[in-house]
């Protein structure tokens, strides 16, 4: 994820971008330091200098927190104004990383419902790192997962029956299934046009102890809109 | 009374009001960032190896302000580099450098036998500022004024979260080298005020203070250089009367304000 925001250079291989791609980043935490005295509102003005400050946070449902102390911030709060700076950038591709952190388990479900519903606003693709297992297999299209290196991609269908999957995860991780209607170009590269593709991407050390601890499952997908 | 009117008509106090004065108003929103940014530790270490660049500045027949100007800069691109590449965690590394700067810095003075004042160095010698020290020191501030106003939003923005900044097109590293030679510069026209020893608590207490008494980034800068000036001015009154070392006066008087703050914020909670 690091490599494909340009904020570390590649041992081998290459990134392609589109020239010109509008990315809109949500890191997975904002660590600040409680001396600093700075409201959301001009937090938000320093991604983007003329962001219309009440609409942005209206779209992510927390239209009060224009004046808040950004350092008073619940978790959710958090992860709500940083999903609003990203959004507000108008991106191509949104770049989510674990945006869940933090967030009690009613409010998971909040987040991910205003991902779904920012993608389908913004018509821009998702690219997501998440621990959520189930969640990951239920809401995306291109699933890759990772542990250390990839260890399987393609529809979230196709990795759940993966054997290296399986082995890692075991069956009872992989409840989901749904009816699938298009064509998939899976590929291990993940930057590339933008607009028509939904990179929902997911790492997960999974709750069970079955895995080994540290490896990742991530899920990418196509999405024709 | 005779003493005083004395006092006021003698040139070096104004020097040394001005000098601190200068050293305050920039050392306000520069301190902010080392307090945001959990630099003190950083300012620590600059401050410490200043003492070094004295020696070398001797040695090289340099003048010390521009001597420490250097060398500071170049521990601040040093220390850079070796936080990008560290096996330690930055606090120890911070602290073995600071401390063994410092030491190095003292033996080299003691060894070479140096017709400086090391307590002045230690301590800083407000009173002894000459017209051709607050010319560097006018311009360095006016270079670190200048740098702050230009590249205030890519601070706040660099400060916030370096990653989010970088994925949003701000030069991170850029910023980052930015505000380490603007902290070099400081501590090398700080020295002269505070000593090498007190530099930190010029940068930290007035941010610290200021931050209870402001709600934007930049209020907060304001204030802390308004809080700087007003403890040299205390510090600098307390020497003239008491007289007692100006540098540690000044920290003292600002440490007076930081604690009248906190109450101050008791009282109206």
């Amino acid at each position: 994820m690091r490599l494909l925001l340009g904020l570390t250079k590649p041992t081998s291989g290459s990134v392609q971008r589109r020239a010109g791609l509008r990315l809109g980043y949500m890191p997975q935490r904002l660590q600040i330091d409680a001396s600093m005295p700075i409201s959301v509102g001009r937090f938000l003005q320093l991604g983007i200098r003329d962001v219309d400050v009440p609409s942005a946070l209206a779209r992510v449902g927390a239209p009060q927190l224009t004046s808040a102390r950004l350092a008073d911030l619940s978790g959710g709060e958090m992860q709500r104004v940083l999903l609003a700076r990203a959004a507000a950038r108008r991106p191509q591709l949104l770049v989510l990383d674990e945006p869940t952190q933090g967030v009690d388990l009613g409010g998971q479900g909040e987040v991910y419902q205003l991902i779904a519903q920012l993608r389908d606003e913004l018509q821009c693709g998702v690219l997501l790192v998440s621990h959520d297992l189930h969640l990951v297999m239920a809401a995306t299209d291109r699933v890759l997962c990772v542990n250390q290196h990839i260890c399987c991609h393609g529809h979230p269908e196709q990795v759940s029956r993966d054997p290296v999957y399986l082995e890692m995860f075991g069956d009872k991780l992989a409840p989901y299934s749904h009816q699938h209607n298009h064509h998939h170009n899976i590929s291990g590269d993940v930057v590339d046009d933008g607009c028509s593709h939904d990179h929902d991407h997911a790492l997960t050390p999974p709750p069970s102890s079955s895995a080994p601890s540290g490896s990742r499952t991530s899920s990418k997908s196509d999405k024709d809109q | 009374m005779n003493d005083l009117s004395f006092l006021l008509h003698s040139t070096f106090l104004w020097y040394a009001l001005a000098a601190g004065l200068l050293v305050a108003l920039v050392s306000g929103p520069l301190g902010c960032f080392a307090v945001w940014r959990r630099m003190a530790y950083f300012g620590d270490t600059l401050a410490h190896s200043a003492l070094l660049g004295v020696t070398l500045g001797f040695l090289l027949h340099i003048q010390p302000t521009l001597a420490v100007g250097a060398s500071s800069c170049l521990l601040a691109l040093l220390l850079v580099y070796l936080q990008r590449r560290q096996h330690l965690s930055v606090d120890t590394l911070l602290g073995i450098l600071s401390h063994s700067m410092l030491a190095l810095g003292i033996v080299t003075v003691s060894l070479l036998d140096i017709n400086v004042d090391l307590l002045s160095l230690l301590l800083g010698d407000l009173l002894a500022v000459s017209p051709q020290d607050l010319a560097l020191m006018a311009l360095a501030a006016a270079v670190i004024a200048g740098l702050l106003m230009w590249l205030w939003q890519k601070l706040l923005a660099f400060t916030l979260h370096e990653e989010l900044a970088a994925v949003e097109g701000v030069p991170v590293e850029k910023i980052r080298l930015a505000l380490m030679l603007m902290l070099a510069l400081l501590i090398a026209i700080a020295m002269k005020v505070v000593g090498v020893l007190l530099i930190t608590a010029l940068l930290i207490i007035p941010a610290a203070t200021a931050r209870r008494l402001s709600s934007t980034p930049e209020q907060m800068a304001f204030i802390a250089s308004a809080i700087g000036c007003v403890s040299v001015i205390l510090g600098l009154a307390a020497s003239i009367l008491w007289n007692s070392p100006a540098g540690p006066s000044i920290v003292l008087a600002a440490g007076a304000l930081f604690l009248l703050a906190h109450f101050r914020r008791q009282e109206s909670v």
